[in-house]
C-alpha cells in the first residue's frame, strides 16, 4: 500500500471509533462535515471533473428531500427506499437541465446562470404547492422508528453520513479511473478537441450531471430526516447551492480528496461561526468569514487546498 | 478504392464565400496536398469534413456514406481524424493522458487504451515526455502530440493541418518521415501545408485553393509550374529558386 492509502485507512479507522468519545455537539459537527463532503463529492463529478459549474445543486437536494418526505408522509414509503426514488427524481431533473444547457451549447457563466435559475424556479414552485406545505414547509413527525429512517441517537446519523460520504467518494473514484473520467477531464480542458477525438461531449456531460444529481437527491433525503422540516428557502436556496460547491472549490475540485478536505475545513468553521456569530448584530457574519476564506483560496491556492498539500508532501518525501 | 468524395462543397460566412463549389476525391492509400495562400479556405475545408462546420451546399461522402449533419465525434469514430492548426492539447493532462483520450475511441478499457497510447507515443518519438504535462511542451513536441492523439483514434483518413509550420529543417525531415510511415501502414492522408518541401516530398497529387475555389489540381511538379498557382500563391521567387 502507498503512504496515501495507509493514511486514508488510518483516518477511516479513527472516524469509525470517534463516536465513542464525541459528545452531542461534536457528533453534530461531524454529521455536517460528512453531509457536505458527500454533497461536494457529488457536485465534484460534474463541476470538478467535467468542469461544468453548477451553482444550483440545491435544486437536487430539494427535489430529493421533498420526494422522500412526501412519499413517507402520504404513502408510508420508507425513506430507505424513498431515498433511491428521490435520487431518480433528482437525476431526471438533472438530465433535463443538462439537456437544455448542453444541447444549446451553454458554457461557463451562462450555464451557471441556468442552474441558478432552475433552483430558483423549483423554490418558487414548491412555495405555491399546498400539498408540499407551501411557504410553511413540510414537517415530518418524529417517531424515532429506524425503519422510517428516524433515529433517536445521532450516532446513527453519524454513521449514515459517513457511509454516504464514502459512497460518493467510491462513485467518484470509479468515474476517475474509467473511460468516463478521462473523457470528463478532456471535456474540461478543451471540448472541441475532445469531440475531434471521438468523445460524445453532449452525452458525457449529461451523464455526469445525471449521476451527480442522483447522489445529491439521496443527500436531500438524509437532510430531511436530519432536520425534520423542509422549507423551500432552506433546501432550494442559493446559500445551500453555494455551500455545496464551496467544499470542492476550497479543497480542490476535480480531485478525489478535495471535497472531503474542503468540508473538514469549511463545515466546522460554518458551525462555529453560526453558533457564536448568529445573534442580533452578528447575524450573517458567518458569511463574511466564508467570503474572506474564499478570497484567500482564490488568491493563494487557486487549485484548492488538496493539490497544494499533495505537492507539499511530495516535497517532504523527496528531501 | 475511393475513400472520400467531396462534391460541390460550399460554405459562406455572412457575405464571404469561404468555400465555393469544391469537388475532389481521395483514393485509399493516397497522400493529397491542399495548398493555397492564407485565407484561401483550407482550414474551412477541414472543418467541413470533420463536422465542425455544416456545409451550406454540397456533400461529403466517406466510404460511400454522407458525413453531412454528423457530429465531429461520430465522424471520428467512422475513421476520419484531424489535427488542429492552432494546436489544442489538453494542457493540464500529461502527454500519455492526452493520447489516451484518443485511444479510448477504439479501446474502451483504460488499460488497453493506455497500452495503445504508449505505442503511439513511441511511434511519434515522444516517449521521453510521456508523463510531462502537455502545456509545457515545445512547439515541435506539441505538433507531435497533436498527430499522436489523432493517430490513437486509428483513423483510415488523417487530416493534417499545417503540422510542419514553424519547425526547423531537421524536425521537418523527421515529420516527413513520420507521415510517410503512417501512410505506408495504410492511412490515407490529406495534408494542408505551407512548407513546400514537405508538400513536394509527400503528396501524390496537389489541389490549390484560392478565395475558396480550386484553381489547380495535379501532380506536384506540374502544379508548381502552373502560372495561376505562381501568381496566387508561390510567387516568382519560388519558381526562380527551383529553376
Amino acid at each position: 500500500m502507498t503512504p496515501g492509502r495507509w493514511l486514508a485507512a488510518a483516518a477511516l479507522f479513527v472516524l469509525l471509533v470517534l463516536p465513542a468519545v464525541l459528545g452531542t455537539y461534536g457528533l453534530t459537527v461531524f454529521i455536517f462535515i460528512f453531509f457536505y463532503a458527500f454533497l461536494g463529492q457529488a457536485w465534484n463529478i460534474v463541476g470538478g471533473y467535467a468542469g461544468q459549474l453548477s451553482a444550483g445543486h440545491a435544486a437536487f437536494v430539494g427535489v430529493g428531500a421533498y420526494t422522500a418526505a412526501k412519499l413517507a408522509i402520504t404513502y408510508g414509503l420508507t425513506p430507505w427506499i424513498g431515498m433511491f426514488v428521490a435520487g431518480m427524481a433528482a437525476a431526471l431533473l438533472g438530465l433535463g437541465v443538462a439537456y437544455l444547457g448542453f444541447r444549446f451549447g451553454l458554457r461557463g457563466f451562462y450555464f451557471v446562470l441556468l442552474t441558478v435559475a432552475v433552483a430558483e424556479i423549483c423554490r418558487l414552485i414548491t412555495l405555491h404547492i399546498d400539498a408540499l406545505g407551501g411557504a410553511l414547509g413540510l414537517f415530518i413527525t418524529f417517531t424515532g422508528n429506524p425503519w422510517m429512517f428516524q433515529f433517536q441517537d445521532s450516532r446513527a446519523h453519524y454513521y449514515i453520513g459517513l457511509a454516504l460520504m464514502l459512497l460518493a467518494t467510491g462513485v467518484a473514484a470509479g468515474v476517475e479511473r474509467s473511460r468516463m473520467g478521462a473523457y470528463l477531464r478532456a471535456i474540461k480542458e478543451d471540448e472541441e478537441a475532445a469531440e475531434a477525438l471521438g468523445v460524445n461531449t453532449l452525452r458525457y456531460k449529461m451523464l455526469a450531471m445525471t449521476v451527480s444529481a442522483f447522489l445529491t437527491g439521496m443527500g436531500g433525503t438524509f437532510y430531511a430526516y436530519l432536520i425534520f422540516s423542509l422549507q423551500p428557502a432552506a433546501v432550494f436556496g442559493i446559500p445551500l447551492s453555494v455551500d455545496i460547491l464551496l467544499r470542492p472549490v476550497v479543497g480542490g475540485s476535480g480531485t478525489l480528496m478535495g471535497p472531503i478536505l474542503g468540508s473538514f475545513i469549511l463545515s466546522p468553521l460554518a458551525e462555529v461561526s453560526r453558533a457564536y456569530l448568529s445573534g442580533g448584530a452578528w447575524a450573517g457574519a458567518h458569511l463574511v468569514v466564508y467570503g474572506v476564506l474564499l478570497i484567500g483560496v482564490v488568491l493563494f491556492l487557486p487549485q484548492g487546498a488538496y493539490p497544494y498539500l499533495r505537492r507539499l508532501l511530495a516535497r517532504g518525501d523527496a528531501s | 478504392m475511393r475513400l472520400l468524395e467531396v462534391s460541390a462543397l460550399a460554405k459562406r460566412f455572412g457575405g464571404l464565400e469561404a468555400v465555393t463549389d469544391l469537388s475532389f476525391t481521395l483514393e485509399e492509400g493516397e497522400i493529397l496536398g491542399l495548398i493555397g495562400p492564407n485565407g484561401a479556405g483550407k482550414t474551412t475545408v477541414f472543418n467541413l469534413l470533420s463536422g465542425f462546420y455544416r456545409p451550406d451546399g454540397g456533400d461529403v461522402r466517406f466510404r460511400g456514406r454522407s458525413l453531412v449533419g454528423l457530429k465531429p465525434h461520430a465522424i471520428c469514430l467512422l475513421g476520419l481524424a484531424r489535427t488542429f492548426q492552432i494546436m489544442r492539447p489538453f494542457p493540464h493532462l500529461s502527454v500519455l493522458e492526452n493520447v489516451k483520450v484518443g485511444a479510448l475511441a477504439r479501446h474502451p478499457h483504460v488499460r488497453d487504451a493506455l497500452e495503445r497510447a504508449q505505442a503511439v507515443i513511441r511511434r511519434v518519438g515522444l516517449e521521453g515526455k510521456a508523463h510531462a504535462p502537455a502545456g509545457g511542451l515545445t512547439l515541435a513536441e506539441r505538433k507531435r502530440l497533436e498527430v499522436a492523439r489523432a493517430l490513437a483514434t486509428e483513423p483510415a483518413l488523417l487530416l493534417l493541418d499545417e503540422v510542419m509550420a514553424g519547425l526547423n529543417a531537421t524536425e521537418t525531415g523527421r515529420f516527413i518521415e513520420l507521415v510517410r510511415q503512417v501512410n505506408a501502414e495504410g492511412v490515407t492522408v490529406l495534408l494542408i501545408e505551407h512548407v513546400m518541401k514537405a508538400v513536394m516530398a509527400l503528396s501524390r497529387r496537389v489541389i490549390v485553393l484560392n478565395y475558396g475555389a480550386r484553381i489547380a489540381e495535379g501532380l506536384p511538379e506540374g502544379v508548381v509550374r502552373d502560372p495561376r498557382v505562381i501568381e496566387a500563391y508561390l510567387g516568382e521567387e519560388y519558381t526562380r529558386a527551383q529553376a
